[in-house]
């Protein structure tokens, strides 16, 4: 079972995260989109899109230096154990409320609008509902384990056991121990990085960062036979800021 | 000099009669589909009036086009790319279905499968974003020919510039059809506001066009857009836009919008102009400026100096004679008739716009003047200053003098018309005193009033190394295809229309790939690649598919 969850599928849902999203990129240029629907609805969307959007970048971030980085190098700078779980859970604690407002407004508004509804698809109701368990799940660790509870030092099982796929050398034992919130946590965020690249979340890979250093004005040839050697090339003397 | 050619189109809005045949036409080649019921890559709005969507023009709400920073550079009216980027996550400036309308069909199968009752069943309309019951409150055109009254009208951006007493005088005097389709202007400022740089403009025809594959549905470029001709199609998550026809263009003909054109109002035609110059023509401080500055990027392509720098940039003979012949270009620059529409969002508009002189005349008729006299019409335009005004700020930034200018040419072009169809004298100081010469005039009246269809579209063929190709695919037999005899002259038209996965038509490197032209917003039937034996579609689709695709090769 410990080998099935902790080896297993993590390696299955990796695999299907990197894969689906080559091959969605190749095959299906034209599903990939944020599927917008501010044009039916504003006024929630305004509030809730950035609240969770800023939200869970941050707590993206947040995933990242707990996960990837060791506890070793923090040690080396200093940071001890406490300093870190300080920052960690008050941190996270502020960023995950503000993930879970933002996604709560946007469900509300998703069910609620009746256009927002009806642009809803039974692939979205999955998503969400592994990403709603995902960002809940999460924030009973941080806020009941960490804060209210005694606190878990999940650095030195979970995220080993993290680094440990990507250098194949798993150990899935390291997981057979974690308090049951973290691995319910782990399998749902798991599950949902399998389906993510079938689902509109592929929108996450398509953020414009191009968009600071190209011109404004993108020209290109109609000729498909002879492509523009420079696809971004100047037009005219760059009058724009 | 770096020498760039346009196909640009001016309407002539004295000849519009408002029928909104190019809009209709158009909505059935381009957006009679799921998500895009809203949208009218052409549309017909009465001005004064809010216009489509509701008050496009009010820039301090929708924050389109480009403004100037303090040192005079050009940038986003609605920010710099840092604050797009961080407002990507809900655009403020966006306007929602409401301010287009919503869309709106009857329930017509009720009228046949009602129970028989005492009354006569009737068709509710339907939204057709949520397909529940709705109330029509609002459409594309629903202030045609001021529909509405003072109270609807008196929304009108415009008329919010000029002061109260022309507002209501105006409504006494004057109302005039304004058709619009995208302006795909020299300096777009939809094409700066995409993030994902989906939007760009067509080196060889200067036609601004989205790519569907790489469009990732960000919206900014509705925003951007201050003529708001960029739609976001709900249901694909993709912007769209007019594409002036360019599958039409290029092998020639006109836009459906011009080809349909009940009054023949509309010419098409190449304009060169200096790429180099664009930049700095859009920056000019003071908006009234702009129309001038703009004028001044165009190149005369009689010019033998230019004509080398074409042929340099690799502007083929048959582009440049067609911008010797472009009727484009004798209105907008030889006879300085036609205008573009709100140059201050400092896009470059390319469609321009000859203002309406009937309404000035139809007053003097109406009045007991004799509405075709010079003097009479000369003194009219000044002194019916409310219409001058108001088609300033349409055209030229609120610069009354050069609409005060083209509608006087149109006024001395009538005069001078009648006196030579009545046989009279014809007097030259007519002509004289809007700085033409009566040969001038009368080669005018010829393109205004009786130019025929090769005189009003001037349209250079494709001149691609494609065009032999294509030729060969359309006089294949239909026969050979794996349909065989049974296959109808229908399924021919709609296997290349269709751009199925394997069809002919399409470049053979994107021969498979998904597309949308066949997407009805329900079904996904037809649109994905199948693996070559057509079992994935149906129908035409089926037999377009078994083709083979090197047959193209």
């Amino acid at each position: 079972m410990s080998t099935l969850l902790w080896l297993a599928l993590p390696y299955i849902a990796l695999t299907s995260f990197l894969v689906g999203h080559v091959w969605r990129y190749r095959h299906d240029q034209f599903g990939w989109t944020t599927r917008s629907s501010q044009m039916h609805e504003s006024r929630l969307l305004r509030l809730g899109s950035p609240l969770f959007h800023f939200g869970l970048l941050a707590v993206i971030g947040g995933h990242v230096l707990g996960l990837m980085v060791p506890k070793s190098w923090t040690e080396f700078f200093g940071i001890t154990e406490g300093m870190y779980h300080f920052v960690s859970v008050s941190a996270g604690t502020l960023a995950g409320t503000a993930t879970v407002a933002g996604l709560a407004i946007l469900l509300y508004r998703r069910f609620t609008v009746p256009a927002v509804r009806k642009a809803t698809t039974r692939g979205d109701k999955v998503m969400y509902a592994l990403l709603g368990a995902a960002i809940v799940t999460g924030m009973v660790n941080t806020v009941g384990e960490n804060l209210i509870g005694g606190g878990y030092d999940y650095r030195s099982t979970v995220s080993e056991w993290f680094r440990g796929l990507f250098l194949f050398s798993a150990r899935p034992e390291l997981m057979a121990d974690v308090p049951l919130s973290f691995q319910v946590h782990n399998v749902v965020v798991l599950v949902l990085l399998g389906i993510w690249p079938y689902t509109r979340l592929v929108h996450v890979f398509s953020a414009p960062v191009g968009y600071f250093v190209r011109p404004y004005v993108v020209y290109r040839s109609r000729d498909p036979q002879r492509p523009d050697a420079n696809r971004y090339a100047r037009a005219w003397g760059d009058q724009h800021e | 000099m770096r020498v760039m050619a346009q196909l640009a189109m001016v309407m002539n809005l004295d000849k519009c009669i408002g029928c909104h045949t190019c809009s209709v036409t158009c909505k059935q080649a381009w957006t009679n589909r799921g998500g895009v019921e809203y949208a009218w890559f052409n549309n017909v709005e009465t001005r004064p009036g809010q216009g489509y969507p509701r008050q496009y023009q009010d820039q301090e709400k929708w924050k389109g086009g480009w403004a100037l920073t303090k040192r005079g550079k050009l940038t986003l009216r609605s920010g710099s790319r840092l604050r797009r980027l961080l407002n990507i996550f809900a655009n403020p400036d966006l306007p929602a279905v409401a301010d287009y309308y919503e869309p709106w069909t009857y329930d017509y199968q009720n009228l046949l499968s009602a129970p028989p009752s005492d009354t006569t069943p009737t068709a509710k309309p339907k939204s057709s974003i949520t397909g529940e019951d709705t109330k029509v409150t609002w459409g594309a055109n629903w202030d045609d020919d001021l529909g509405g009254g003072p109270e609807q009208i008196g929304k009108d951006p415009l008329l919010g510039k000029l002061s109260e007493q022309v507002k209501l005088e105006f409504e006494q005097t004057f109302m005039f059809y304004l058709p619009r389709i995208c302006e795909h202007c020299l300096n777009p400022s939809c094409a700066a506001s995409c993030p994902s740089g989906a939007i760009y403009k067509r080196a060889e025809d200067g036609i601004v066009l989205v790519d569907q594959d790489k469009c990732r549905g960000w919206r900014q470029c509705v925003t951007g857009c201050p003529y708001k001709k960029i739609y976001f199609n709900h249901k694909t998550g993709k912007a769209e836009k007019c594409t002036f026809c360019y599958p039409r263009v290029e092998v020639g003909i006109p836009t459906v919008c011009s080809e349909t054109c009940v009054g023949r109002l509309r010419y098409i035609g190449v304009l060169l102009y200096d790429a180099d110059k664009v930049g700095e023509a859009a920056s000019v401080r003071d908006e009234k400026d702009l129309y001038p500055a703009q004028l001044g990027v165009f190149l005369n392509p009689h010019d033998p100096r230019v004509v080398a720098e074409a042929e340099r940039a690799g502007i083929s003979g048959e582009w440049i004679e067609a911008a010797q012949n472009s009727p484009v270009y004798r209105l907008i620059v030889d006879y300085q008739l036609a205008l573009p529409l709100h140059p201050e969002y400092r896009t470059m508009p390319m469609v321009w716009y000859v203002p309406p002189l009937s309404p000035v005349v139809d007053v003097l008729s109406q009045t007991g003047h004799d509405g075709e006299a010079v003097g009479n019409l000369f003194g009219a335009i000044d002194a019916l200053r409310i219409p001058v005004e108001y088609l300033a700020e349409l055209f030229t930034a609120g610069d009354v003098g050069p609409v005060r200018a083209s509608l006087q040419r149109l006024a001395a072009m009538r005069a001078h018309m009648r006196k030579v169809n009545l046989g009279e004298d014809v007097d030259d100081s007519i002509a004289a005193s809007v700085r033409l010469a009566p040969g001038e005039i009368e080669s005018m009246y010829r393109l205004l009033a009786i130019a025929k269809y090769e005189d009003r579209y001037v349209i250079p063929g494709g001149a691609t190394s494609d065009a032999h190709r294509l030729e060969a695919i359309a006089t294949g037999c239909s026969l050979d295809g794996d349909g065989g005899p049974g296959m109808t002259a229908f399924d021919v038209m709609a296997e290349k229309f269709q751009l199925v996965d394997t069809n002919g038509a399409a470049p053979a490197d994107k021969s498979r790939r998904i597309n949308l032209l066949d997407w009805d917003g329900v079904s996904t039937e037809g649109m994905f690649p199948t693996d070559g034996n057509g079992a994935a579609v149906k129908g035409a689709a089926v037999k377009g598919a078994a083709h083979e695709p090197e047959a193209i090769g």
